[in-house]
């Protein structure tokens, strides 16, 4: 998997290799990332214990109320956030434009989310992700899209689920599906895979090293609809490593308190006391939308292939 | 016996030092609350965002525990965030400040090295070693002022010209700004079970007739 990388000829130093990309999501893992659209919201979320930030303009919740095209945050607006913290500060480019990864790279970004939350800007292909040196994640809903974009340079996974809908019911079905196919790949002999890579069009070679990983090759978090504490350790508990929350905790009621409890929830995630003690007294979850009153076109996860 | 070796499990990568320390046939045990510190040889504070631990800590009352672990001279190795929190003083942080355990006479700045475009992978040439270290470094804070009882290990250039540290000891205390579970460069795992095994002699003597 190592590919591309910069070596800094005054002490040897390599820059952008695939170890560093994945490393700095290894780092990541047992935490919660959450989307922010001001500083003062980065603050409360690195103060509540999270792991890294998502700075954006709007939150899903935001970008599906209100329509129209979703494209890269302003760069002053990720500017003042990551001026606001240490952790890792993310921020969100359309799928396959790579000019927005560019600048997103230039601004020194920790981690680029190729994102179908917002509109995607080429409906063929993906961003070529080994050119940069900053690491990417992207979601995905089965073992094959999780391939095909770890063929292309993913660093870090995360399922799709359905964001801005605080309706955690496709984040457990796309987890279901990525660590059940991993588990039976598992079993399969050598032939089968060979069968098995063509018919969820993946690289054979990435089939066969998450088959002897027993795990994908790089670290998977849950997202898309996470808003309570238990849907974070319930998605903990299922194998994810770690959990993003977008519109959950700024539209909430309580949202310095439903951070610092999902940040509990997925530490403690085995310890139903534990989980007992953080859920209570929250306040208002986000409202929420049954997935059944959106149409088709109105899902995100369809968006990327 | 094989010695028994906590890795406190409150964020971050845990799993691949509970991997290595099994390789070398110590007792793995991750530690999330502080009554499984009791019957500890030695623990392990891993890397992830020392801000997360440091929170996670305070809110399940590890911190006191913790900072007994380190006074009372048991075993402790800190990697990336572990290091910064075990440093006695720390540059760069959160702007409400972070909590520390301290411990360790150095100074570290927390984000030395930059952001995520500026992470690197190295060789790194280690004090008494006869071959390079592979060492990668994750937004990796470096040791920039280190106390009379420290024992540098290794020290590395920084683009900027300055010299510094990033592997110190002292005592029962080892801390390196890399992450020796990603690189599986297995000598600082044996490294810290050396220490871990002569500090348990060290305790049986005491305690002996």
């Amino acid at each position: 998997m190592e590919k591309n990388g910069y070596i800094n000829s005054s002490n040897g130093a390599r820059t952008g290799t695939y170890t560093v990309k994945a490393g700095l999501a290894q780092m990541l893992k047992g935490g919660v990332i959450m989307d922010v659209v001001t500083p003062e919201q980065a603050r409360i979320a690195e103060e509540a214990g999270a792991c890294a930030v998502m700075a954006l303009e709007r939150v899903p919740a935001d970008i599906r109320k209100e329509g129209g095209v979703s494209r890269m945050s302003d760069p002053q607006v990720i500017r003042a956030i990551k001026e606001a913290v240490t952790i890792p500060v993310m921020a969100k480019a359309r799928i396959g434009h790579f000019v927005e990864a560019q600048i997103l790279e230039a601004l020194g970004i920790d981690y680029i989310d190729e994102s179908e939350v917002l509109t995607p800007a080429d409906e063929n292909n993906h961003i070529d992700k080994h050119n940069f040196t900053v690491p990417f994640v992207c979601g995905c809903r089965n073992l094959g899209e999780a391939l095909r974009r770890i063929a292309e340079g993913a660093a870090m996974i995360r399922t799709k689920g359905e964001a801005g809908t605080g309706n955690v019911v496709e984040a457990v079905r796309h987890a279901r599906s990525v660590l059940g196919e991993v588990r039976r790949i598992s079993t399969m002999s050598a032939d089968e895979r060979y069968a098995y890579a063509r018919d969820i069009q993946a690289p054979v070679e990435l089939v066969n090293e998450t088959a002897t990983l027993g795990r994908l090759p790089v670290v998977n978090f849950a997202a898309g609809g996470v808003a309570t504490p238990a849907d974070a350790a319930l998605m903990m508990q299922l194998g994810l490593d770690g959990v993003f929350v977008g519109s959950g905790i700024f539209k909430s009621g309580a949202p310095a308190k439903r951070a610092h409890a999902i940040v509990q929830a997925v530490t403690h995630f085995n310890d139903a006391e534990v989980l007992a003690e953080v859920s209570e007294d929250l306040g208002e979850p986000m409202v929420g939308i049954n997935l059944d009153t959106l149409s088709e076109p109105e899902k995100m996860a369809h968006r990327g292939w | 016996m094989p010695l028994r070796i906590g890795v406190l499990a409150l964020q971050g990568a845990f799993r691949e030092h509970i991997q290595r320390l099994e390789a070398l046939g110590a007792a793995a045990v991750e530690v999330r609350r502080a009554d499984q510190l009791g019957k500890l040889d030695g623990l392990i504070i891993p890397g992830g965002e020392s801000t997360t631990m440091g929170l996670v800590a305070e809110r399940w009352g590890l911190v006191n525990p913790l900072r007994q672990w380190v006074s009372q001279g048991r075993p402790v190795w800190g990697t990336c965030a572990g290091l910064i929190l075990l440093a006695d003083r720390a540059t760069s942080q959160k702007r409400d400040g972070q909590t520390l355990l301290g411990g360790l006479d150095v100074s570290v700045n927390r984000n030395f090295f930059g952001s995520q475009r500026d992470s690197f992978e190295a060789d790194l040439q280690v004090a008494g070693w006869n071959s390079p270290s592979p060492a990668v470094f994750i937004r990796a804070p470096a040791v920039v002022e280190t106390g009379p009882g420290v024992e540098i290990l290794a020290e590395w250039s920084a683009p900027d010209g300055r010299t510094v540290q990033v592997a110190v000891r002292q005592d029962h205390i080892l801390g390196t700004a890399f992450h020796p579970e990603l690189s599986g460069d297995l000598r600082w795992h044996r490294l810290f079970l050396d220490m871990v095994e002569a500090g348990a002699a060290a305790q049986a003597n005491r305690s002996g007739p």
